[in-house]
């Protein structure tokens, strides 16, 4: 029976997640410098129509057809059947579902890009996001959410710590590690060239995210609502701890330290939103900002350039509440299980688990399909290419053109023969 | 005295300041720059509008310096920006009237010369 409230909050929820693919955009092109704006921008966008289309041809079917342990059927591919009736246990038309989930594909796909930005090409980028968004998020949605053996055997996974986090996190520094640094990684100091649009990508992800976690539920019921005030909770325990942790360190609260805060407090709360009462909630907020916090201090002293922190932010963060459900779920306020602080020993052993699959085959996945990308072609671009920036070289198009001194075009041929001051360059 | 004015590419600028550094060459102004020395045409497009980027972004290094700094920091202009592509600039040598160090009165030689050389 298809519910008028469900439906009309589900509808809402499905456009708020797609926010979130360009507000990760413009988060992401603030971090890099001046001359990748553009292209660092695109790769989030880019995900829009690669991923939506795999999502829609195949990996929606992977993910959610049957309950195959480890990948779904193909009944669903094409989107057959999937149509304006409810989904089996579901009060929301199946295509809405389907909708939802598309746009929980695409940003996660778009958050990959955040470890290869400033040196990979944009073809065999848009190549590796179609195949990532099916041999890598579909399965592990599969897996978390749709019936296979993670969800099957008991795993806790309210919004995605499985797939999105930890799928894009791991993958990401499987994907640092095989397209390899920036050429002056380690001996330039390679700045982040616009801290406000860091600052609104930040703002507008959360704003996405009370549709990512709130939708989460499928209803208006109570998991969803639980789950839109925890994302209000922990993401802002993350940021004042972090803000104090910058304090200590260096006495200054930064603001990109702030942004990346509500990422990651955002992040945490994803996988036990839905589960662990709002208390635990703000703990967790606090809980989630140490490992990440200590992995972004870390990370410039290895030579992996895994250059917009993915790991750090998701990967780590998605760990973090992921085993965090295994301690502190609790039955009266999800109404499916306790943590082991209420008794459940076996949650956090179902939890545990989900914590090593979900990096291992996101990391090995990722790391084959590049090697193999990347025996076909180039991934990366040119020392020459790279210096000259990646908007110019693969858009033909600069974030901030001055516009002096450049000359119109004329698109009919023969003006540029009758006014030889329009042909002649400057 | 010359002043030593090098037009470089701006994603040379990193190399060009690690050069001059090298030759010990300390005294430095750059400025963000536009230009166009007869490379080739860069055609960018923008909603269909297509134009030729006639004035190419460049940076300008001003190096005010004694005579026996001339060549080195010439060379290092040279060795940091670069590539073999048309397009990596000009150095142009003036000779110096009068300088004057602001914060003491110190004059010419005395007035190039870095604090602590």
């Amino acid at each position: 029976m298809i519910n008028a409230g469900d439906t009309a909050w589900m509808l809402a929820a499905t456009a708020l997640v797609l926010l979130m693919t360009p507000a990760l955009g413009l988060f992401y092109a603030g971090l890099v410098r001046e001359k990748n704006t553009l292209n660092t921008f695109m790769m989030s966008i880019a995900a829009l129509a690669v991923a939506t289309v795999t999502w829609a041809l195949i990996g929606y079917s992977i993910a959610f057809d049957g309950d195959g342990s480890i990948l779904g059927g193909l009944h669903n591919a094409f989107l057959h059947d999937v149509g304006l009736e409810p989904r089996a246990n579901s009060t929301i038309p199946h295509i809405l579902f389907f909708a939802f989930q598309a746009t929980f594909c695409i940003v996660t796909t778009a958050l990959v890009s955040g470890a290869v930005v400033e040196r990979m090409r944009f073809g065999p980028f848009l190549v590796f996001a179609a195949l990532w968004s099916v041999l890598v998020y579909a399965v592990l949605a599969h897996w978390a959410f749709g019936g296979g053996w993670l969800i099957s055997g008991g795993t806790l996974d309210f919004a995605g710590g499985v797939p999105v986090e930890m799928g894009s996190g791991f993958s990401a520094l499987a994907a640092a590690i095989v397209v390899g640094g920036r050429k002056d990684y380690g001996r330039q100091a390679l700045l982040p060239h616009n801290t406000v649009y860091v600052l609104l990508g930040a703002g507008l992800l959360w704003f996405g995210w009370f549709g990512f976690n709130g939708g989460s539920g499928f209803s208006v019921g109570a998991p969803g609502v639980l789950a839109f005030t925890n994302t209000l909770l922990t993401p802002a325990c993350t940021l004042g701890v972090w803000m104090i942790l910058d304090i200590i360190r260096g006495r200054q609260a930064t603001a990109i330290g702030a942004a990346t805060a509500i990422i990651v407090g955002c992040v945490g709360i994803t996988p036990a939103a839905g589960f662990i009462s709002p208390m635990w909630a703000m703990v967790l907020g606090v809980v989630a900002a140490l490992p990440s916090y200590a992995v972004i201090i870390l990370r410039p002293r290895f030579r992996i350039d895994e250059t917009l922190d993915v790991l750090a932010a998701h990967g780590v963060a998605g760990f973090t509440g992921i085993l965090f459900i295994g301690f502190f779920a609790q039955k009266g306020w999800n109404g499916v299980s306790d943590g082991l602080v209420y008794g459940n020993f076996d949650q956090l052993v179902d939890q545990v688990l989900a914590a090593l699959a979900a990096p291992a085959y996101a990391f090995g996945m990722t790391f084959a399909l590049l090697k193999i990308i990347g025996a076909v072609t180039p991934l990366r671009s040119t020392t020459h290419q790279e210096a000259i920036g990646m908007d110019e070289t693969f858009h033909g198009e600069e974030a901030y053109p001055s516009g002096e001194g450049a000359v119109l075009v004329m698109t009919e041929p023969r003006a540029k023969q009758d006014d030889p001051r329009v042909a002649t360059p400057v | 005295m010359k002043l030593v004015i090098g037009i470089v590419r701006p994603e040379r600028v990193n190399d060009v300041l690690r050069a001059l550094y090298k030759a010990e060459v300390r005294g430095i102004t750059l400025t963000r720059v536009q230009g166009h020395g007869g490379e080739l045409e860069r055609v960018e497009t923008y909603r269909g509008m297509t134009v030729q980027v006639g004035m190419e972004d460049k940076a300008r290094f001003e190096i005010a310096v004694s005579d026996e700094f001339v060549d080195p920091a010439i060379e290092a202009l040279c060795e940091g920006g670069r590539t073999g592509e048309v397009g990596d600039g000009k150095i142009f040598v003036v000779p110096l009237e009068r300088v004057v160090r602001i914060r003491t009165g110190e004059e010419d030689n005395a007035a190039v010369t870095p604090v602590g050389a």
